[in-house]
């Protein structure tokens, strides 16, 4: 009957209404859009910054920027109890609502990412679509590509140096006013539980800049991850002699370059700092202070929910991989590893926060186990439950292949 | 500063003095138009007399539509048991649907306490509803509309237009939303807005046979309810929140969460 | 100029988000008199909730056909127990439903007469039995009248 009782284990006194209403897709909702963000701010250093070393992942985080963006809604619908009324948050806006702000902010946030991707690949569109206009038979495939790439072009067709001057100038003030935007509305996904006044651990002015810096480390993190991950798929399918007709045939595998790497390695480790402070200050604050919810709250942070805090979050998800990142002659491997492991903490940051609000009950004399359904029987357990979770962390990437068919991200000649 | 500029400055500052106004009008009308309406609903729970029966979380369900077997409810009744220790127990099985037919105090996964009478320096009964606050954070935080404070101070829900985001339940300092097992939208308390706006009590109040639960409309000044608020020793539940509560309490005693 | 064409096409889709509004929004939807904080809502959701069905009628419903048993409970100490509370509410009987349920099982009076000798609470007043001690799993009605409190039936 009551769907969220199937993994809500209550203890003690708890209200009779109280459950883990905010489950797993809550937790990987600010998930993904922290990627998001982190990902178009590693773009933006290089076409705001013009860091040349960056130039590579520059325009593969931004397409993924804009893959994770269009996967970041998905978790919201898959938690609604009336997904199909979803649309109601831009018919009749609550604006006094976080949540209501933030469907704003998102949609002037994938504004700017789209309208940036357009720039960047204005140019690419325009010839594509010329050279299949040329084209005396297509092939189906042909075809719709060459629907695609004119209809992208939005009738801009001037591919002269003056133009495409003009598109540079564009990406560059896109940039620059999407990282703001990008930090906006990571804080606001932040202020949507720092906000709550009931939920003792949620209420703290810190939450949107925490989430901020988190956000910026994840997004960071997995695009360093996917781009090795690429570049050493291509350089294996190279060596045996595949052949790419989309890449340039004379360009060098050479696999991932080291000095990327490490130069984007450091801003990783500046925002791990910033956002380790931060959760530091919050939690010597309130164990200083000691307000009425302390009790509990000490409860469940240093007994309860220890492990994953301090060896999942702080200790994995943060020490290990900063040691790693900081011993001097970072290899392939060693990089790795520390950026899967800081994705592992900042997913265990938003853990700790969405799930550890519930561990506790508003009587501060009760808790509730949350129990994520492992094996689904039945669509709820599905969409809340492992296998949900695992979907919404793999759709990203097949949207990212599909993006890429559209908007070839390696080896383009171009300008920028 | 010639007379075109100081135009300029002129009509600058009445905007943005007009903007700072209606921004205000807009977003916070501490009243605004209920001030003038006759009703503000306010209920009275005299924690004494409460003997824990559960005949009211008995008619709520019923009369509300709530499925009785479901574990949420619009009420409850909790019980407080503090021992010569100082030790305080607190429990409300079934939300107290079935009344409390044991000594025993409910811990939780399978687990209970026994409390030998001679151990309990004081015990009592505490039934909680929807305090219909006059800030509701929960009607602040959702993002569609879809719940609201009518005229007359009854927070309700508007079953069509909420799309089920879980956000004013987060919000609740007092734990009273939940999702309707059946309908699936966000659902409280609403003191029985259909039978109160027929001259009719609450189905909790009509069925409480103890008289722990009390209606009125504190502009009334005939109303018996709204005079013992005035006049008598009352108080509300975790006022610190900043949510101004109009469920007011006789004997709440510090012990209750 | 081209770099304008993506603000076009954002601005195009703000005025189609505007545009569906004014077809998807019920007109009734706006700022009521609580404001915009508190009072931002659809309307007609007031009237839909006052005209919810009332289910419970009182004691006064049932006391002109039930006179004997209202009688003999008023002037009993269980006077002061709604009929629907053991009976459950009377929504449009006698047309529907036709009859309402006798309750004949033990947990209904134990909800009051399970003796909790609480201090400071009224409960302490309620003359009660121990349910694992007191005739275990045997019906009260048995010996006990609910209409008329008694021991003797």
């Amino acid at each position: 009957m009551v769907l969220e009782k199937l993994w809500t284990i209550k203890e003690l006194f708890v209200y009779p209404n109280e459950y883990i209403y905010w489950s797993i897709q809550i937790v990987m909702y600010p998930f993904m859009t922290g990627l998001v963000a982190g990902a178009f701010v590693l773009s933006s250093l290089y076409h705001l910054f013009g860091i040349k070393q960056l130039k590579e992942i520059a325009r593969f985080s931004l397409v993924f920027s804009f893959a994770l963006l269009m996967v970041a809604p998905l978790p919201l619908l898959l938690h609604l109890q009336k997904p199909e009324r979803n649309y109601y948050v831009y018919m009749t806006p609550h604006f006094t609502s976080a949540i209501a702000a933030f469907g704003v902010v998102i949609f002037i946030y994938g504004s700017i990412v789209a309208a940036e991707i357009w720039f960047l690949y204005r140019k690419y569109f325009v010839e594509n679509s010329l050279k299949l206009k040329s084209q005396i038979s297509r092939s189906l495939r042909e075809n719709i590509n060459y629907l695609a790439c004119t209809v992208l072009t939005l009738g801009a067709y001037d591919v002269r140096e003056s133009a495409l001057r003009k598109d540079e100038k564009a990406i560059k003030i896109l940039a620059g006013v999407g990282v703001p935007v990008a930090c906006f509305l990571h804080g606001y996904a932040g202020f949507i539980f720092g906000s709550v006044k009931a939920n003792a651990l949620w209420m703290t002015p810190l939450m949107p800049v925490i989430f901020i810096m988190s956000a910026i480390v994840s997004g960071v993190a997995l695009c360093m991850l996917t781009y090795i991950i690429t570049m050493e798929i291509r350089k294996f399918l190279v060596s045996r002699r595949r052949s790419f007709p989309v890449y340039q045939a004379e360009e060098e595998m050479k696999g991932v370059e080291m000095h990327v790497m490490r130069m984007t390695s450091r801003y990783l480790i500046f925002f791990l700092i910033f956002s380790i402070s931060l959760e530091f200050l919050d939690l010597v604050f309130r164990g200083y202070t000691a307000v009425k919810s302390w009790d509990i709250l000490r409860n469940v942070i240093y007994g309860k929910d220890f492990t994953n805090i301090f060896i999942l979050q702080y200790t994995f998800g943060n020490l290990i991989p900063f040691v790693l990142l900081l011993i001097p002659g970072l290899t392939v491997r060693r990089a790795v590893l520390s950026l899967v492991l800081v994705l592992l903490g900042v997913f265990m940051m938003r853990w700790n926060v969405v799930i550890g609000g519930q561990s506790f009950s508003l009587t501060f004399a009760g808790y509730m186990h949350y129990h994520l359904p492992i094996i689904p029987q039945g669509y709820e357990t599905f969409k809340e439950g492992l296998l949900g979770a695992i979907f919404i962390g793999v759709f990203p990437f097949v949207l990212f292949w599909i993006l890429s068919r559209i908007f070839p991200v390696f080896g383009l000649k171009e300008a920028p | 500063m010639n007379r075109r500029g100081f135009l300029r400055l002129f009509l600058k500052g009445l905007a943005g003095i007009a903007l700072a106004r209606g921004l205000d009008e807009i977003f916070w009308r501490p009243e605004g138009l209920a001030a003038t309406k006759p009703v503000r609903w306010v209920f009275l729970v005299d924690t004494y007399k409460c003997i824990g029966c559960g005949f009211c979380v008995k008619a709520c369900k019923l009369e509300n539509e709530v499925p009785f077997g479901a574990d949420v409810s619009r009420t409850w009744v909790e019980r407080y048991v503090l021992t010569i220790d100082r030790e305080v127990f607190a429990d409300t099985p079934k939300e107290g649907r079935y009344g409390f037919v044991t000594r025993r105090i409910d811990l939780g996964r399978g687990k209970y306490q026994e409390i030998p009478p001679e151990k309990i320096d004081k015990a009592f009964f505490v039934p909680k509803l929807c305090n219909q606050c006059a800030k509701p954070s929960c009607v602040q935080v959702c993002p569609v509309g879809a719940t609201y404070q009518a005229a007359d101070g009854v927070v309700l829900v508007d079953r069509k237009w909420c799309i089920g985001c879980g956000y004013c339940i987060m919000a609740c300092p007092y734990g009273m939303r939940f999702f309707h097992p059946v309908h699936q939208v966000a659902e409280k308390c609403n003191f029985c807005y259909h039978r109160i706006n027929q001259g009719i009590k609450p189905a909790c109040v009509l069925a409480c046979p103890a008289g722990a639960r009390r209606i009125g409309n504190i502009k009334d000044p005939q109303d018996p309810v709204a005079n013992i608020i005035m006049t008598q020793r009352v108080s509300v539940h975790k006022p610190e929140y900043g949510t101004d509560p109009q469920v007011y309490f006789i004997g709440l005693s510090e012990e209750v969460r | 100029m081209h770099v304008f064409r993506p603000l076009i096409v954002v601005l195009a889709l703000g005025a189609a988000i505007l545009a569906a509004r004014t077809l998807v929004v019920p007109k009734d939807f706006g700022i009521h008199e609580r404001g915009y904080m508190y009072g931002w809502y659809r309307k007609a959701s007031e009237e839909e909730w006052k005209k919810f069905q009332v289910k419970y009628q009182g004691t006064d419903y049932c006391k002109d056909c039930h006179a004997e048993p209202f009688r003999q409970l008023h002037s009993s100490p269980h006077g002061m127990i709604e009929c629907e509370n053991c009976h459950g509410p009377a929504i449009d009987h006698p047309s529907d439903p036709q009859k309402l349920a006798i309750d004949r099982s033990r947990e209904l009076c134990l909800r009051c007469h399970t003796r909790l000798p609480y201090p400071t609470s009224k409960r302490a007043e309620i003359r009660g039995i121990d349910p694992d001690g007191h005739n275990v799993g045997l019906e009260c009605v048995g010996c006990h009248d609910p209409h008329r409190a008694s021991k003797s039936k």
